[in-house]
């Protein structure tokens, strides 16, 4: 039997706005404990939503970069439930006239291919506060600085078909959010939070199966691994011919596996209705356009142009288009050396390296884009070799200063000089007796094979710096002038 | 000097007969001698009215008195204050105090008004005669076994019992209108969004609305004059400035068209109470008024609607007293679920938790479409009724209630004989429009009220109709005490 993975996702993006979503309270991410919750968040009687305009704009320009309906008339709902860090006893959402409607994106898959996923519809929400169960010696603290910062939900329609595929469309999101400047996109501090409803169905079947909702899978990897887990035991329990129960499960990144969190027959009946503090929002058609002008450049059609305009490979484009950091680092880099092709293989290479290593984003690196731009323009000079630039790198990488600064300072630079070289060839050569015998007698073919020993001896003897060329050229005359 | 109407007041003020310090000393004495009679006060703020007493009358003496510079006042004890309990006349909210005031506190604060206290209202605003409070019944000063009405039954009644010349109140389906009218008082409820809901403890969000309870027309006219405004802090405030609803009081209502609607006067209206408001509106055909027979066909839907649409809301508005972050918290919860149920269970009065427990149900699955959304399809009908009326009227008049006031524990028993009380008033809540309540008489030397509906934003207009009455009627004047 042939199974297929259907997968859906519920991204949740917290929109980077000033203030909350219907209070002027700031929304910034760290501060102590309910110092940024104000009378609204806090839900006290006789308190009022106002709706803050830019999470609108924010979520229009998200919709509009989706290819997506906006709804000209968007109305917010009440979700009633009881919890303790959700002052109000509900939320407050959209339900039936959600801001952004039914639209498409393009993904963008490893095996180089690429294929579109449906967005069903996108909202804007407010977020909950946070309840903290440890260090309060059986009790609950409430943390409310989070309460009311604004959401987008963007839910899609059922159409990835692996984990790989759903990466593939969340790494879309994240790229188109963090581009049009809306979130900061940050996973690991909840700024994008994303659920996956997980089914599966015999390859050729029309009719989906029943789906588990996997929750708290807040990174790319687990994403990939909690879906394929979740799969795994879906196909197990068929094969064996059971029925898969629907359900929201928690991924257990420790131990790799999903467990049931709640069923069906608890479900909260979430009573949803107008909210009748908050008006519906009527947009124009201006309003909508004037947007539209004022998106930036995005990904898809930044690719395009790095391809046509830098000459680099559609996988290279897509990988320093991910997101608007690395492609303003590499169009800054570029500027200044003019290699577009040296700047992507550093940026996807050592850079992207570095960057993993110490777990930090692109726009925190230790090498800022002035600093690799130097670098490149010294191995295209021939000042450096592509080896000698590692080490370069690596001491930029420690604060020593710029590329000359540290070519300069450790004596780095290329031995190009003819005699110096024809020096140190010769005195390799007069030291490997039994290496030039075994040169003399060898076969012709297998000579340029052997003479890898002597560069590496030269190459020692110099400490790297000698250039690789001319050690060659110098090298293949004086040998071959012994035979 | 308890007598005096507001303009007599201001008049006072200005004129150095009397300073504000003066009047609210009095008026505080006066509270605290007779209110026991009535309980229309939770909270006399004697401190704080002393202290705005005396800034007012030292602006008065420089000459820079804002327009109600030194006017005594109370608040309906819904009303936000900073720094002073704000009950709902709820055991949930005994303990809160505000740290904002409602906007139109701060409206009547830069007018200069001295706030002399919180009055007494139905727990939450819920119930028509002002039996639900957490402090008390509230008695009618007319008739202590009489009740005075609900919710703004402590508003109504303090004013009507010469301890206050006006109070704040609020109208969610007759809360103004059904006490003033009990009590021989003149309120108004503005149209929906004139006047701002911030500070102003939701009940029902969408029908919820605060006007004034004064002795006559020109003193409601100069309290709304203070409290209508624009308010960005409120989504639904309409963007209108502040407006000086006095300046037309004097306009003559030769020619205006009184709207009739037969629903009023059908079964369920008390014969007597039926007469004086048949004997108001031949006084608005003696100055000039034109009376024409028209028809509200949705009226008897009102009731129902209303019963889903504002139970619905306040089941979501009260879900945030969850005992948590203030108000009512049970002792020694076991768990969240115990904190809940006793937290909610031990702070909300019955009447509270009936219309909690009706909202709850009428937004369920399975339900929503057969009540939530049946009701906000009659609530268009209605508003439509009253659309098409003033194509033809220019106001509506008719009884603010079918009979005069009840006495008290009368229909504590009976809800729905409770709801029937404001069968004239929520059509106007519903559909958004203004309306107001003025003293028509007497049955049983107990007062009647005649109900004036006016169109959108029509206030200035209404007021100018009520005073013109008022000037040639005294029934306003009658007094309690």
């Amino acid at each position: 039997m042939e199974w297929e993975i259907v997968i859906g996702l519920e991204v949740h993006v917290q929109l980077s706005t000033e203030s909350k979503l219907f209070s002027g309270a700031s929304t910034r991410f760290g501060a102590a404990p309910n110092t940024q919750a104000c009378a609204v968040d806090l839900a006290m009687p006789g308190t009022l939503p106002v709706p803050n305009e830019q999470a609108f704009r924010y979520a229009i320009m998200f919709g509009l970069a989706m290819n997506a309906e906006i709804s000209k008339r968007s109305v917010f709902e009440r979700k009633n439930y009881f919890y303790p860090d959700l002052p109000k006893g509900y939320q407050t959402t959209q339900l039936e006239q959600p801001i952004v409607g039914a639209g498409e994106v393009e993904i963008h898959l490893e095996d180089g291919g690429s294929k579109k996923v449906r967005l069903h519809h996108a909202h804007l929400e407010e977020d909950a506060g946070k309840s903290l169960h440890e260090d309060f010696h059986g009790m609950s603290g409430i943390d409310l600085n989070r309460a009311g910062t604004p959401l987008i939900e963007i839910v899609s329609e059922p159409d990835m078909r692996s984990a790989a595929e759903a990466v593939a469309y969340l790494r879309k999101i994240h790229s188109i959010v963090t581009y049009l400047g809306i979130s900061d996109g940050d996973m690991s501090q909840g700024s994008l939070r994303c659920d996956a409803n997980v089914s599966v169905r015999l390859k050729g079947e029309e009719k989906l199966g029943t789906r588990t909702e996997l929750k708290n899978i807040n990174s790319f990897r687990f994403v990939e691994r909690a879906i394929k887990v979740e799969a795994e035991r879906q196909i197990d329990i068929l094969e064996d011919g059971g029925s898969i129960e629907q359900e929201t499960r928690l991924y257990d990144a420790d131990k790799n596996e999903t467990r049931s969190m709640r069923s069906k027959e608890v479900a909260n009946d979430y009573r949803y209705f107008p909210c009748p503090d908050l008006l519906p929002v009527v947009l124009t058609e201006e309003y909508i356009e004037q947007l539209r002008k004022e998106l930036p450049e995005l990904p898809d059609t930044k690719a395009e142009r790095f391809q046509s305009e830098f000459n680099l490979s559609a996988y290279d484009a897509d990988q320093l288009t991910q997101d608007r950091d690395s492609a303003e680092y590499f169009e800054t880099v570029c500027k200044s050396c003019g290699e577009p092709k040296l700047a992507a293989n550093w940026i996807t290479g050592e850079l992207a390296a570095l960057l993993n290593r110490k777990e930090i984003s692109i726009a925190e690196s230790p090498v800022s884009a002035t600093q690799l731009a130097g670098l490149i323009t010294r191995i295209k000079d021939n000042t450096i070799s592509s080896k000698i630039a590692k080490q370069v790198f690596e001491a930029i990488c420690e604060g020593e200063g710029s590329a000359d600064d540290i070519i300069e300072k450790r004596g780095l630079k290329q031995v190009s000089d003819t005699g110096a070289i024809e020096k140190m060839v010769d005195e390799v050569i007069a030291a490997s007796d039994a290496q030039v015998d075994n040169y003399r007698r060898a076969d012709e073919s297998k000579r340029p094979k052997m003479m890898g020993y002597f560069v590496g001896q030269i190459m020692k003897a110099s400490k790297g710096q000698a250039n690789p060329q001319m050690i060659n050229k110098i090298l293949k005359e004086k040998l071959d002038a012994l035979l | 000097m308890h007598q005096f109407t507001i303009a007599e007041i201001i008049r006072g003020l200005r004129g150095k007969e009397f300073s504000s310090t003066e009047l609210t000393q009095h008026l505080l004495k006066r509270i605290q001698q007779l209110d026991s009679n009535y309980n229309s006060f939770i909270t006399v703020t004697e401190e704080l009215a002393l202290n705005q007493a005396k800034a007012a009358d030292e602006r008065l003496a420089a000459g820079e008195a804002p327009a109600l510079c030194g006017v005594p006042i109370a608040h309906k004890d819904i009303v936000c204050t900073k720094g002073i309990r704000t009950s709902c006349a709820s055991k949930m909210l005994d303990n809160f105090i505000p740290p904002y005031n409602a906007t139109i506190v701060e409206n009547l604060n830069s007018a200069g008004t001295v706030t002399l206290g919180k009055t007494n209202m139905d727990e939450f605003a819920m119930g028509s005669s002002n039996e639900s409070s957490y402090y008390g019944a509230v008695k009618n000063p007319w008739d202590t076994n009489y009740v005075p009405g609900g919710s703004s039954g402590g508003s109504a009644a303090a004013v009507a019992a010469l301890l206050v010349p006006g109070a704040t109140a609020t109208d969610t389906g007759g809360s103004i209108r059904q006490p003033a009218a009990l009590t021989n008082t003149t309120g108004l409820k503005p149209t929906y969004g004139r006047v701002s809901r911030w500070g102003i403890v939701a009940y029902a969000s969408s029908l919820d609305q605060a006007g004034p309870i004064a002795r006559n027309a020109e003193d409601v006219a100069y309290l709304l004059s203070a409290m209508a405004s624009h308010d960005s802090k409120d989504s639904t405030s309409l963007d209108r400035p502040q407006a000086d609803y006095t300046a037309r009081l004097n306009d003559s209502v030769t020619g205006l068209k009184v709207g009739v609607p037969k629903e009023y006067f059908g079964e369920g209206l008390d014969g007597d109470t039926a007469v004086r408001v048949q004997d108001a509106l031949k006084e608005f055909e003696k100055l000039g008024a034109e009376l024409v027979d028209i028809s509200l066909p949705h009226t008897e839907l009102a009731i129902p609607a209303y019963y889903v649409i504002a139970p619905a809301e306040a089941s979501a508005n009260l879900s945030r007293f969850d005992g948590v972050r203030y108000g009512h918290r049970c002792e020694q919860p076991s768990d969240l679920r115990d904190l809940y149920m006793r937290s909610r269970g031990e702070g909300f009065g019955e009447e509270v938790q009936r219309r909690i427990l009706v909202g709850t149900y009428a937004l369920s699955a399975g339900y929503y479409d057969a009540y939530y959304n049946k009701a906000q399809q009659v609530r268009r009908l209605i508003k439509q009724d009253f659309m098409q009326a003033f194509e033809k009227v220019d106001v509506i008049m008719g009884p603010t209630t079918p009979s005069p006031a009840f006495q008290l524990g009368a229909k504590s028993a009976d809800p729905v004989a409770m709801y029937l009380e404001d069968i004239y008033t929520i059509a106007t809540n519903l559909a958004g429009l203004p309306g107001m309540s003025i003293p028509c008489g007497l049955v049983n030397n107990m007062p009647v009220g005649l109900q004036i509906t006016g169109n959108y934003l029509d206030e200035a207009r209404m007021l100018n109709i009520a005073h013109q009455y008022q000037q040639v009627t005294d029934w306003h004047k009658a007094s309690a005490v």
